[in-house]
């Protein structure tokens, strides 16, 4: 099983949270981060990530459902 | 490369009168590898000046801010704080920083541009019916991020005098002792004890209560952090932005030709909010140092694991390698990743919220008064980490 991940290039705001959080699967190297490949391994951490985006630039899709960012 | 044998120089450089960045950040910058300072109280650090290396240490995990606690953390008053969600690293920082990043998205914080420029406006009436000279800073600097801040966590608006002092302290350098700072400390974390009592009996739509219920059903934090975050929300929420609205509009005054260009276009404000944010240093100088967890190469040094490292965002923001004529205020200026709400994990939790109050505050200045300039002598804030004006009074 794999999970998606995806930077949307407009709405990032370059925080660098993500990278932060999860440096092997995101990396902010110029104005706007991005995923360092589609598919990942499933780690709560990205999900995490998507939750604390400033800017809700980062969804996570397992298959074709949407997982993160979470809502509760 | 630079070695750690050099006897280190007093910091901080900023003067607490004024919003200039001190000349010595412009040395430093142009020299190889890192400065050694030491500040009032702590070990010496390393100081990051350039663009490039604060986005490295402010962005890269093998910098931690959780390591202070166990060292003699550089500082600028006496006693060593609990930097709460500031002190920690991820995965505790990602679990509390969660739990209230939802409320201070861009589209949440969006939503509330119609209460913050309904506020705004009523504002400026009051301050335009009490009349010339009037102090920017107590009718209107003040009272704007105040009530939005309290009106999203829960917090009343009028007990502003009593936190006032509590921030005040909360954000003070060497005017209190560590046992002044404690008892301070220990007021404002009763002061909100009692509210979140009161909010546990009475839920309501606020953050503080959507904060009791992460506690309380989802167990996903302790009462003490609980307070702690309350606490942090309302202390940054309003001190910084407080701080900002003034400073903006002495820099304005200090360019009348961005000023009058922001007037002609205001379609220019958010950019010029950017700008700002960029051009301004508004902190006295770096805190929260970060350490080494290993030896890691900055700017052509060699920072050892257990040293800590201070970012200096405001020489930073004045990095010719990132920024063409840093030195300038050019509120058009494009591609403007400043680090004026820092980077990385820590990257301020409000900055979408800042950014709108300030949006809004700059704007209905402009267009309001169009004749604002200063009516006296502005009183600057003395031995605080954010610089600013106390009292600013302004005619129009």
């Amino acid at each position: 099983m794999t999970w998606n991940v995806r930077v949307d290039q407009r709405l990032c705001q370059g925080s660098g949270m993500c990278a932060g959080t999860v440096p092997e699967v995101f990396a902010l190297d110029g104005e706007h981060a991005r995923a360092r490949s589609e598919g990942i391994e499933p780690d709560e951490r990205v999900l995490d990530a998507a939750d604390i985006c400033p800017a809700l630039a980062i969804t996570v899709h397992d298959g074709n459902t949407v997982i993160g960012p979470r809502r509760d | 490369m630079t070695t750690a044998d050099v006897a280190p120089l007093a910091y901080p450089f900023n003067t607490p009168d004024g919003l200039q960045l001190a000349e010595a950040y412009e040395q430093v910058r142009e020299r190889p590898g890192l400065l050694r300072v030491q500040l009032p109280y702590g070990e010496p650090a390393w100081l990051v000046t350039r663009y490039a290396d604060a986005r490295l240490v402010l962005g890269d995990q093998r910098f931690s801010r959780a390591a202070a606690a166990s060292h003699d953390e550089p500082r600028q008053s006496e006693g060593q704080r609990d930097g709460g969600i500031l002190g920690m690293d991820p995965p505790d920082h990602t679990r509390l920083r969660s739990l209230v990043a939802k409320a201070f998205t861009v589209r949440q914080v969006e939503k509330l541009r119609p209460q913050v420029r309904e506020l705004t406006a009523t504002l400026l009436d009051e301050m335009e019916t009490a009349g010339p000279p009037a102090d920017l800073v107590d009718l209107f600097a003040l009272p704007l991020p105040v009530a939005v801040i309290c009106r999203m966590l829960g917090v009343p608006t009028e007990d502003r005098p009593r936190f006032r002092v509590w921030s005040d302290d909360a954000l003070s350098t060497s005017s209190l002792t560590a046992e002044e700072f404690d008892a301070s400390r220990e007021e404002l974390r009763a002061y909100m004890a009692g509210l979140i009592d009161q909010h546990r009996r009475a839920p309501q739509d606020d953050l503080m209560t959507a904060l009791i219920e992460a506690r309380d059903g989802g167990d996903r934090l302790s009462e003490l952090e609980l307070v702690d975050l309350c606490v942090g929300i309302l202390v940054a929420g309003h001190e910084t932005t407080a701080s900002q609205i003034p400073n903006f509009v002495l820099t304005l005054l200090d360019h009348p030709d961005q000023l009058a260009r922001l007037r002609a276009e205001p379609e220019l404000v958010p950019n010029a909010v950017e700008e700002l944010l960029r051009f301004v240093p508004l902190g006295s100088g770096a805190g929260q140092p970060r350490y080494a967890t290993e030896d890691i190469e900055v700017g052509g040094t060699l920072v050892r694991a257990g040293s800590p490292v201070l970012v200096a965002v405001g020489a930073a923001n004045r990095d010719a390698l990132r920024f063409s004529a840093p030195g300038v205020l050019d509120i058009a200026r494009e591609g403007n990743q400043h680090l004026g709400f820092g980077h990385g994990v820590h990257h301020c939790l409000g900055a979408p919220l800042a950014r709108l109050e300030l949006q809004e505050a700059m704007a209905a200045l402009i267009t309001r008064f169009p004749g604002l300039r200063l009516a006296g002598d502005v009183t600057w804030k003395s031995e605080m980490l954010v610089r600013g004006p106390r009292v600013m009074p302004v005619e129009w």
